[in-house]
């Protein structure tokens, strides 16, 4: 495996057990960074604003990441449109440590998500099951999120995405060796991959868990279903407190088996995010459908 | 067989218990001050060292960590564990254990494009080379005279000694060599 992709993946176990937190300003990444946040995700607006004003949501503009990056000393990630190797070209020209090619921005292609493996700065994407973590990781992805349903404030995607890759990869552990050929069709992922789930049980890079994590509760459920840490979109800087909501959910996702904490970090943390239920949004507007 | 704490707060805690493990002791998550009760020496983990100086307050460890290590418990910090660590930090705030008598810059190397690997050998700790790997990395400016150097990498120091503690700017535990892990083992066990 090559060395540039190996610390990739590293950068990824550096981050796990943390909180990556959205933000659209420089100021909220302090906020983030003061609470916790382990990385931050700097884009113009969150998921919840971008569902609300439609339209084509783009790739942030440099300057305010550059702003971002100045102003805190963790990791700073960008997102760019499924499929769009320039937007992802331009985040590394500024030296994003990771990208996330992600269905929260209007995808630019119709057919293929970049090939990562043109580039050094790592890239994170997201994924419903199995087949499209396998499938992004073959194109070169070291970090891998649930997509959950972004913007909405309801978890049920989320979890029904970690359910359903937990399920998936302890199905290929027991198959017989010699089926797996057979699952790799079906699932349209390189048989290689598909041996490393087969021997270990689990993906061979980091899974986050993402898309609609809204309180403390949420991330360390995330958590507890076998994430290796949450990304909270929305949910932080549309609540009423956004401090205090932030420093709680960083402290759930350490303490997530610990009733006692959670119930302590829990209190009087004021208004959540509005949320949307997510079957309330029709399917050909769910984020979660994009990518192939 | 000992039993070694590993700071389980945030970053990559799992990954020291498999080496440790795999010289025949046993790892123990430390999250709470009750969990520190038993354990014969502790690790520092890599991660985000603005993380996990908050969650040492938040969770009440950080006296009770201090008071384990002025009183001799040996300790081995990686990467964010060097930072913590460390008196001080060049121009950055965030609150340390402030234990080692160094001076460590953040993120020296840059960003996720600066992170590096090297295969050299460690000559106070082994003979073959060994990989060493950096991720947005630190290393060290200054030492005191009561601080011993293990190894530079291009002029920098990256691994250093002062009595029980031990400090690393690079992650032995992604990789497979268990040659620094042995050598804290046999730090606790002269200790």
């Amino acid at each position: 495996m090559n060395e540039r992709y190996q610390l990739n993946k590293n950068l990824a176990q550096m981050l796990k057990g943390g909180v990556i937190m959205d933000v659209t300003s420089a100021a909220e990444a302090k906020i983030a960074e003061e609470a916790g946040a382990c990385a931050v995700m700097a884009l113009e607006r969150v998921p919840a604003d971008i569902r609300k004003d439609g339209g084509v949501a783009r790739a942030s503009d440099p300057k305010m990441i550059k702003e971002i990056q100045a102003a805190v000393s963790i990791p700073v990630m960008a997102k760019v449109r499924i499929g769009h190797f320039v937007e992802a070209q331009i985040l590394e020209a500024l030296e994003v440590d990771y990208i996330d090619e992600s269905e929260v921005l209007t995808p630019a292609d119709p057919t293929l998500h970049i090939n990562k493996k043109n580039f050094k700065t790592p890239f994170v994407c997201g994924a419903k099951n199995l087949g499209e973590a396998l499938r992004r990781i073959s194109e070169g992805a070291s970090m891998i999120r649930t997509k959950g349903e972004p913007g909405t404030g309801d978890v049920i995607e989320a979890v029904r995405h970690m359910r359903l890759m937990t399920s998936e990869i302890n199905r290929i552990k027991s198959l017989d060796k010699n089926a797996l050929y057979h699952a790799a069709k079906e699932l349209m992922v390189p048989i290689e991959l598909l041996t490393y789930v087969h021997e270990n049980g689990s993906l061979p890079v980091v899974n986050f868990a993402a898309g609609g994590v809204a309180t403390p509760a949420d991330a360390a459920m995330m958590m507890q279903l076998g994430c290796d840490g949450v990304f909270v979109g929305s949910g932080i800087f549309k609540s009423g407190d956004p401090r205090k909501r932030a420093a709680a959910i960083v402290k759930a996702v350490t303490h997530y088996q610990d009733a006692v904490i959670l119930a302590e970090i829990s209190e009087d943390l004021g208004e959540p995010m509005v949320g949307i239920n997510v079957y309330e949004i029709s399917a050909k507007d769910r984020m979660s459908e994009r990518g192939y | 067989m000992l039993t070694i704490g590993i700071l389980a707060l945030q970053g990559a805690f799992i990954e020291h218990s498999m080496p440790i493990e795999r010289l025949g002791h046993l790892s123990k998550e430390i999250k709470q001050p009750k969990d520190l009760e038993g354990i014969d020496g502790i690790i520092l983990p890599g991660g985000e060292s603005t993380t996990i100086s908050r969650l040492l307050d938040s969770t009440g460890l950080r006296v009770p960590i201090q008071n384990l290590l002025t009183a001799g418990l040996p300790c081995m910090g990686t990467c964010a564990g060097m930072i913590l660590l460390a008196k001080s930090i060049e121009a950055d705030s965030v609150p340390t254990l402030g234990m080692m008598n160094i001076e460590v810059k953040r993120n020296a190397y840059g960003r996720q494009l600066g992170s590096f690997t090297r295969m050299e050998v460690v000559e106070k700790i082994s003979d073959a080379p060994i990989p060493l790997v950096f991720i947005r990395a630190p290393y060290v400016i200054k030492v005191a005279e009561t601080v011993e150097v293990l190894h530079r990498v291009d002029q920098h120091i990256v691994a250093v000694k002062e009595q029980n503690l031990l400090a690393l700017a690079f992650h032995p535990e992604l990789t497979d060599d268990l040659t620094f892990h042995k050598y804290f083992i046999e730090m606790i066990q002269q200790n």
